[in-house]
C-alpha cells in the first residue's frame, strides 16, 4: 500500500486510543501500548524472537527482534527491540524485510546464539518444531565463523521429576523463569551465575521454607521420619515445584527443557495432532493431543484466550496414561453364577444379561443410576434419559461426593443455565473483577486455571482476593490475597458476618463486577448456600460454582439429577414432563412424577435392600460420603451394572461390566464451570471403544426402549431438540440444617480437608514423573494446638475416628486453634475411606511416637 | 573573582590530618552548605544545580539538575536517592579515595540532594570489595547522625533523612543504575528494561534518582559558592572541577583534580610525566570502556564534548596511560577478558559476544590468529555495539574497535607467524 501525499487528508481517521504508524512501508493503525512486534504480526510481518511471549512481560533480553525505528523523522541511533517498544504516532518501523541494519543485527544475534549451542538437532526432542531451528534457517548465516571452544555443561539435569534441563541448548531467553515468576508464582527456578556461565537452575534446598509452603522437598522419595523437619529434604537441590511446570517445556523456544515422560519418544513430524479438551477438572482447558501409531505421546496446552490462554496444569498435561493401563477393560464381563467370578463375554450376552437384570429390578424394587461426575454432556444425557425411560425412575444423581439437598437447590436455582453469554461469571469476569471472594474452594488445587486467572487479575488489574478458609494456602499468597480465617464448618457464620465484621471486604464485593466463588466443599457446610445468597443480595456480587470434576456442570444441565429432567425441567412439573414426553415420543404420563433419590438416598436405599439394581458409571465408592456404606449398598443390591474403564471397587460387586472408552477415544463436550461448551472430537479411533451413550443406547434397545444416543452427535442433537435450558427455578427457601455443629472434646480437633490437585486419583496412574511432583501429604496444625497436644512438628501424628486412623507428618500452619488439616486423598491420607470423615468432622489426634 | 585553575575544590580537605573525621570537616566549612540549603526550597536547590551546569560524573554526563527535576513533585510514594558508589570501571579510582578522605562531603551532598528531591531515605551502594571505605563511610554516617546532620529533624528544619550504606557483592554490572537498584532490592543484579525510568519507578518501584559519588560531593560547593562560581571552572558545556584518576606508566599515578577540559599533556605535567621517560603509546580518557587515544590526542580537552569530538567518550576520567612497552592486542585481550567475566548474561550480544571475542583475542595473542580473525573481531563488535541490552556491551567492544583502528599493524603482526597455518583452514566453518 502506498500513500501519495495528496491523499493524506483522506486518510481514515485514527480511532480513539489508537495511533498510526508505518511498518515496512505499510500503514498500520494500532492501539496505544501495543508492542511493535505484535503490530507487525497483524500485517503479516514476522520478526524473529525468543524471549518474547505474548503472555509474559517484555524482557528484551535475547535481542533477536531488533528493528530500525524512526521517530519524528529522526532514526533512533540504535536498533530497537520490537518486543519491548510500543507503537507511537508517526513512528516508522523497518524490519529485516526493508532494513539492512535490522537484518544484519538479527543475523548477528542469531550467530551469537548459536556459537554455544550444541546444534544437536538430530537427537533433540524439539527438532522439527524448534523456534531456534526454524528462525536460524530463516534469519541466520549458512555457516558459523566460530571455530573456538564451545561452553559445555553436564546434561540433562532434572529440575523436577518431570522437567529435564539441557543447559547447553538453552539460549537464556528466560521464558521459563519469567513464567514461573509471573504466571504461576512458583519461582523455584531462576538464573544462576553470570556471563557465558549464566544458566537456568534450581536453588539449594531450604526444607523449612519449602514445607511451610506445602511444597514437595524431594522429587524422588517420600517423607521419611527420622527427626526434625530438616531431615525431610533429600538431596541438596530444591526441585522446581509447581503445578504448572509443564508449561515451561512447551514455551521453551529451544530443546533446553524437555519432558521426562516424552523425552526421546517421538519426532514432531511423526506425530498426529488433534485438538482436545482436558477431562480432569472443570476449568475446561483447550489442549492438543499428539499421538503416534495409535498411542498418545504427549498433551500440550491449546490456545483459547477466553479460557486457559496458553496454559494448562501438569495434571492435564501429563495424566493421560490411565487410558492405556494394562488392566483396562476391553471386553464386556458377566459374573458366572457358578463360580461367582467375572468372565469375559460377548456384547450380546452381556447386554442381554444386563437388560434382563434391570428389567427384573424395574418390575420389582426399582433401579437407580449413579453416573458419576466425569461424563460428557452427551453421556450424562444418555444416563438421564436411560434412567427415565428404560428404568422409569428419577433416582439418578451425578454427585459422587458429599452433597446435600441444599446444594441441589442451589444448583437448580443459581447455577443451572448460566453461561458467559447470558451473564454468568466467566474467566474474563474474574480477570476484571475488583474483588473475588472464594469460599469452600481452593483454586490452585481444585481448578488450577481459575487460580492462574485470579493471580493474573491480582497482578495485572489489582483484583483483591479474599479466601474464607482454615489457613493461608499458597493460592492466597500467590494472589496477594487475604485469608479470612475460619474453622471448618463455620464458613456459614463467616459469610453471614462479613458485612458486620469485615466491612472492607463487603465494600469491595459491592463494587460492580465483584465475584464470589464457591466449590464442592460447600455441600458439607450447612446453610452456606443460603448465606451466600444473602451475601450476594446484600452486595450485588455475582456468584459462581466451580465443581472439581469436568462433567458435573454438564450432568446438571443434562438432567442427571433427581429433581430435574434434561434441560433443567423440574420433574414435579407436569407441563415440563409433558414437553419432554412429546419430544421423546413417549405416551403422556409415562415419565416418573416423583422426586428421585439423591446419591445418599440411593446408597441408603440400596444398603437397606430397597433397590433392585444399580447402574454405575465410573464411580469410585471411595469418593462417596461413606465408602463402607457404599460397599454395603453394592453388595446388598440384587443387580449391579458397571460401565467402567478399569477395575474398581464396583467391579468386585458388579454382575455385568460394560467397558467404555476413555476421553481420548470418544467425542462429545464438557461444560466447564462457566457453562461454556467445550467440544472435542475423537483423538484415537479404536475399534470396540464405545462411549457410555452408545453402550446405554444399545442396552436400552435390549430393554425395548430407544434412547437415540448411538453417538455423541446424536445425543447432542436429541438434547438440543428439547430446546434451551428452562429458566432457572426460583431460589427456594433454603432450610438450615438444625443439627448443632459437633464440639471437639479433649484430644479432639475439628477436621479441615480438601483434595490436592495431584493425589491418589485413579486418572493419575502410571505416570511416576507426575506423581513425584505431588505436594507431600502432611497434616497441618497451629503451633498452640500442637503445643497443647504435645505434638512436635516434623514428627508423625495420628488422626483417627472410630472407623480408622491416618498417620502423617505434621507441619505448622496458621490454622485456628483446635483444627487439623489433612489432604483428602493423598498418600496414606484417605479421609473418606479410612476415617469416614469429612470437612468439619470432629476427629481424635495424638502424636505417634511409635513410628519415629 | 578569578580562580586559579588548579585550586582544589573536591580534594581540598584530602591532605588535612584525619580529614575523614567530622571535626575536621566542620572546621573546614563542613555542613555550612547544608544549613544554607535547608533554608531554601527544594525547587531553588534544583535550579541552582541546573544553573551550575553540573553534569553526572559517573560517565554519561547527564545534567544533574535536570535529572533531579524528573522526580515527581508529589510524595504519593516515597522518593529515594541512591548513590552509585560501585566504582568498577577499570582504571577508575576517584570515588573510593573521595569517600576515604572526605566522606562527609558526600554525606552533606546526600542530605542536600535528598532534600531537593523530597527524599527521606538515601542509599549509598558501595563496591563490596572496598571494605575499608565501607567502614569509614559507615562511621562517617554514624558521626553525622549523632551530630544531627542526618536523621530526624535535621538541624531543626523538620526535615528527616535516613542514610543507609549498602555493600555490593562485586559485580561490574551493578554500576549500571537499574542493575544497581535490582541488586539493592536483593535481586539478581541485571539491568532493567526502561521505561519505566528510575524517576518514575526505581527502587521498590518508587521514584528514584541515582547519582554518582563525585556528582553529589560537588553539590555542597555549588550551594555554598553559587552556580556562577562553579561555571568559572571547566568549559561552557562541561563546567566544574573533576577528579582525574591517572594510572599506568606515569611517574606519580594518583588522583589529580583539575577543571573539566584539561588535556592529557597538562595532566602528564601534573603527575611528573611518563615513567622513566619511556614514550607514551596509547591511553584511555575514561576507563577501558572508552575508546583508546594515542599520542595524537595529547591536546584533546578532556570534557564531555572534547572527548566525543575526538572519537571517544569522557567516561569516568580514568586516564590509563600505557607506554611503548605494552602490546595493544595483549592489553585489549586483558580488557576483553574482564568484560567476558563481568557480562551479566542477560542479553545475547554481550553474553555470547564477549565469550567469543575473548577466545579470538586469546588465540591471536598466543600466535594462532589469522588476518580474517581481525575481520571477525570487528564484525562481532559491530553485532554487539548498540545491540546489547545496556551499555556494558558497547563498552566491551570499545578497546577492540579503537585498538584495531589505531594499531591494526600490531594485530596483523601477531598473525604473521601463523600465516602458514592460515593457508590450510579446512576446518573453517565447521560447527
Amino acid at each position: 500500500m502506498t500513500i501519495a501525499p495528496e491523499q493524506k487528508s483522506e486518510q481514515a481517521p485514527v480511532p480513539e486510543g489508537h495511533v498510526r504508524l508505518t511498518i515496512d512501508g505499510e500503514e498500520v493503525i494500532a492501539p496505544k501500548g501495543e508492542l511493535i512486534i505484535r503490530a507487525a504480526e497483524r500485517i503479516g510481518v514476522e520478526v524473529p524472537r525468543f524471549c518474547d511471549h505474548p503472555l509474559l512481560d517484555p524482557a528484551a533480553a535475547c535481542r533477536q527482534c531488533l528493528v530500525e525505528v524512526e521517530m519524528n523523522g529522526r532514526p533512533m541511533p540504535k536498533p530497537q527491540p520490537s518486543c519491548a517498544v510500543t507503537v507511537a504516532e508517526g513512528m516508522v518501523v523497518k524490519t529485516q524485510r526493508t532494513s539492512a541494519v535490522a537484518d544484519k543485527a538479527q543475523q548477528g544475534v542469531m550467530e551469537l546464539l548459536l556459537i554455544n549451542h550444541p546444534l544437536d538437532c538430530p537427537i533433540c526432542d524439539k527438532g522439527g518444531e524448534c523456534p531456534l531451528q526454524n528462525q536460524a534457517l530463516a534469519h541466520g548465516r549458512a555457516d558459523s565463523r566460530f571455530v573456538d571452544t564451545k561452553r559445555t555443561f553436564a546434561k540433562p539435569v532434572p529440575i523436577s521429576a518431570q522437567v529435564l534441563l539441557d543447559r547447553e541448548r538453552c539460549v537464556l531467553c528466560q521464558r521459563c523463569t519469567r513464567f514461573a515468576d509471573e504466571i504461576a508464582g512458583d519461582p523455584f527456578i531462576d538464573l544462576l551465575e553470570r556471563g557465558a556461565h549464566q544458566q537456568i537452575g534450581v536453588g539449594p534446598a531450604d526444607p523449612t521454607a519449602l514445607l511451610a509452603q506445602g511444597e514437595t522437598p524431594s522429587q524422588t522419595t517420600g517423607f521419611t521420619v527420622n527427626g526434625s523437619a530438616h531431615d525431610i529434604a533429600v538431596g541438596d537441590k530444591q526441585p522446581f515445584a509447581s503445578y504448572f511446570s509443564g508449561n515451561v517445556i512447551q514455551i521453551c523456544p529451544v530443546g533446553a527443557l524437555t519432558s521426562a515422560a516424552y523425552r526421546f519418544r517421538s519426532r514432531p513430524f511423526d506425530l498426529v495432532s488433534k485438538p482436545s479438551v482436558c477431562e480432569h477438572c472443570a476449568s475446561g482447558c483447550a489442549q492438543r493431543t499428539d499421538f503416534r501409531r495409535g498411542k498418545v505421546q504427549r498433551r500440550l496446552a491449546g490456545e483459547d484466550a477466553a479460557v486457559n490462554e496458553e496454559w494448562t496444569c501438569d495434571k492435564g498435561r501429563f495424566a493421560f496414561t490411565y487410558a492405556t493401563a494394562d488392566d483396562r477393560f476391553t471386553r464386556p464381563m458377566v459374573r458366572d453364577e457358578k463360580t461367582g467370578e467375572l468372565k469375559e463375554s460377548s456384547w450380546t450376552e452381556a447386554l442381554r444379561i444386563a437388560a434382563d437384570g434391570l428389567l427384573a429390578a424395574r418390575k420389582g424394587k426399582g433401579a437407580a443410576v449413579l453416573p458419576g461426575g466425569r461424563l460428557t454432556v452427551e453421556d450424562a444425557y444418555a444416563y438421564a434419559k436411560f434412567a427415565r425411560i428404560a428404568l422409569r425412575t428419577n433416582d439418578i444423581d451425578f454427585r459422587a461426593r458429599p452433597h446435600s439437598a441444599e446444594e441441589l437447590d442451589f444448583l437448580s436455582s443459581t447455577v443451572l443455565g448460566a453461561t458467559p453469554e447470558n451473564g454468568g461469571v466467566s474467566y474474563a469476569d474474574l480477570e476484571t473483577a475488583p474483588a473475588v471472594l472464594s469460599v469452600a474452594f481452593e483454586p490452585e488445587e481444585e481448578s488450577p486455571i481459575v487460580f492462574l486467572r485470579l493471580r493474573k487479575a491480582a497482578r495485572k488489574n489489582g483484583t483483591r482476593f479474599f479466601q474464607i478458609a482454615s489457613h493461608t494456602t499458597p493460592a492466597v499468597t500467590k494472589t496477594f490475597g487475604t485469608l479470612l480465617a475460619c474453622e471448618p464448618g463455620a464458613e456459614t457464620a463467616a459469610v453471614d458476618g462479613l458485612v458486620a465484621h469485615a466491612p472492607d471486604v463487603a465494600q469491595a464485593l459491592g463494587k460492580p463486577g465483584a465475584v464470589v466463588l464457591v466449590g464442592e466443599r460447600a455441600a458439607v457446610i450447612p446453610g452456606l448456600f443460603a448465606a451466600l445468597h444473602r451475601l450476594i443480595t446484600a452486595t450485588g456480587a455475582k456468584l459462581a460454582w466451580i465443581p472439581r470434576r469436568a462433567g458435573e456442570r454438564g450432568a446438571l444441565e443434562a438432567g442427571a439429577v433427581p429433581n430435574l429432567l434434561p434441560g433443567g425441567r423440574p420433574v414435579t412439573d407436569a407441563s415440563a414432563r409433558a414437553d419432554i414426553e412429546r419430544s421423546w415420543g413417549l405416551a403422556p404420563g409415562s415419565l416418573p412424577e416423583s422426586l428421585g433419590l439423591d446419591t445418599n438416598g440411593i446408597i441408603a436405599a440400596a444398603a437397606a435392600g430397597q433397590l433392585g439394581a444399580l447402574v454405575v458409571g465410573g464411580v469410585d465408592p471411595d469418593d462417596l460420603p461413606d465408602p463402607e456404606l457404599a460397599d454395603l449398598a453394592l453388595s446388598t443390591v440384587d443387580f449391579v451394572v458397571s460401565l467402567e474403564l478399569r477395575p474398581s471397587e464396583v467391579t468386585k460387586r458388579a454382575h455385568v461390566v460394560l467397558p467404555v472408552a476413555p476421553a481420548q477415544e470418544r467425542s462429545g463436550s464438557y461444560l466447564n464451570w462457566e457453562g461454556r461448551r467445550r467440544e472435542f472430537d475423537v483423538v484415537i479411533e479404536r475399534a470396540g471403544a464405545l462411549p457410555d451413550c452408545r453402550v446405554l443406547d444399545t442396552l436400552a434397545v435390549e430393554m425395548d426402549v430407544d434412547l437415540f444416543t448411538q453417538t455423541a452427535q446424536a445425543a447432542a442433537g436429541d438434547l438440543a431438540r428439547l430446546g434451551p435450558v428452562a429458566a432457572p427455578i426460583p431460589v427456594p427457601a433454603l432450610v438450615l440444617d438444625a443439627t448443632p455443629a459437633p464440639t471437639p472434646g479433649p484430644g479432639q480437633v475439628k477436621l479441615a480437608t480438601w483434595r490436592q490437585l495431584l493425589d491418589n486419583g485413579s486418572l493419575q496412574i502410571n505416570e511416576p514423573h507426575l506423581a513425584a511432583t505431588a505436594r507431600l501429604a502432611t497434616a497441618r496444625l497451629a503451633e498452640q494446638t500442637a503445643a497443647a497436644l504435645g505434638i512436635t512438628f516434623g514428627r508423625p501424628v495420628t488422626v483417627s475416628t472410630r472407623h480408622g486412623s491416618v498417620t502423617l507428618p505434621v507441619l505448622p500452619a496458621d490454622l485456628p486453634p483446635g483444627v487439623v488439616w489433612l489432604p483428602e486423598n493423598s498418600g496414606p491420607s484417605s479421609v473418606r475411606r479410612t476415617l469416614r470423615a469429612t470437612h468439619g468432622s470432629v476427629v481424635d489426634i495424638a502424636a505417634n511416637e511409635g513410628e519415629a | 573573582m578569578t580562580v586559579d585553575p588548579l585550586t582544589p575544590v573536591l580534594t581540598k580537605r584530602w591532605l588535612s590530618p584525619r580529614s575523614w573525621r567530622l571535626s575536621t570537616y566542620e572546621q573546614l566549612e563542613g555542613y555550612t552548605a547544608l544549613r544554607k540549603a535547608l533554608a531554601g526550597t527544594p525547587e531553588q536547590l534544583v535550579n541552582v544545580v541546573k544553573d551550575a551546569g553540573l553534569r553526572g560524573r559517573g560517565g554519561a554526563g547527564f545534567p544533574a539538575g535536570v535529572k533531579w527535576s524528573f522526580m515527581p513533585p508529589n510524595e504519593d510514594k516515597p522518593h529515594y536517592l541512591v548513590i552509585n558508589a560501585d566504582e568498577g570501571e577499570p582504571g577508575t579510582c576517584k570515588d573510593i579515595p573521595l569517600m576515604m578522605a572526605d566522606p562527609h562531603s558526600l554525606i552533606e551532598g546526600c542530605v542536600i540532594a535528598a532534600y531537593a528531591m523530597r527524599s527521606h531515605h538515601c542509599f549509598i551502594y558501595v563496591r563490596g570489595e572496598a571494605l575499608h571505605c565501607l567502614r569509614r563511610l559507615t562511621m562517617a554516617v554514624r558521626e553525622a547522625k549523632e551530630a544531627g546532620y542526618v536523621g530526624k529533624d535535621i538541624l531543626g528544619s523538620g526535615y528527616d533523612l535516613e542514610i543507609t550504606v549498602h555493600a555490593g557483592a562485586g559485580a561490574y554490572i551493578c554500576g549500571e543504575e537499574t542493575a544497581l537498584l535490582d541488586s539493592l532490592e536483593g535481586l539478581r543484579g541485571q539491568p532493567r528494561l526502561k521505561p519505566p525510568f528510575p524517576a518514575a519507578a526505581g527502587l521498590y518501584a518508587a521514584p528514584t534518582t541515582v547519582n554518582n559519588v563525585e556528582t553529589i560531593a560537588s553539590v555542597p560547593f555549588i550551594v555554598n559558592a553559587g552556580s556562577d562560581w562553579f561555571r568559572q571552572m571547566g568549559r561552557d558545556k562541561s563546567p566544574g572541577p573533576k577528579i582525574y584518576s591517572i594510572s599506568g606508566h606515569v611517574e606519580q599515578p594518583g588522583q589529580y583534580e583539575a577543571p573539566m577540559g584539561t588535556t592529557l599533556r597538562e595532566l602528564l605535567e601534573l603527575c611528573g610525566g611518563m615513567k622513566d621517560g619511556i614514550p607514551l603509546k596509547f591511553w584511555t580518557p575514561g576507563g577501558s570502556s572508552t575508546p583508546m587515544f594515542t599520542t595524537e590526542h595529547l591536546d584533546v580537552p578532556l570534557d564531555f564534548e572534547g572527548a566525543v569530538e575526538a572519537g571517544s567518550i569522557l567516561g569516568t576520567t580514568a586516564v590509563m596511560v600505557f607506554n611503548e612497552t605494552v602490546s595493544v592486542p595483549w592489553a585489549v585481550m586483558k580488557w576483553t577478558q574482564f568484560y567476558e567475566h563481568e557480562s551479566c548474561g542477560k542479553c545475547t550480544p554481550c553474553r555470547e559476544g564477549t565469550y567469543w571475542l575473548a577466545q579470538i583475542l586469546e588465540r591471536m595473542v598466543a600466535g594462532n590468529g589469522t588476518a580474517s580473525d581481525i575481520d571477525t573481531l570487528l564484525d562481532v563488535c559491530d553485532n554487539i555495539f548498540g545491540r546489547s541490552f545496556c551499555a556494558l556491551g558497547d563498552g566491551a567492544v570499545s578497546p577492540i574497535q579503537s585498538g584495531i583502528k589505531y594499531f591494526k599493524d600490531e594485530f596483523l603482526a601477531l598473525c604473521k607467524d601463523n600465516a602458514a597455518r592460515n593457508e590450510r583452514r579446512e576446518l573453517a566453518g565447521a560447527h
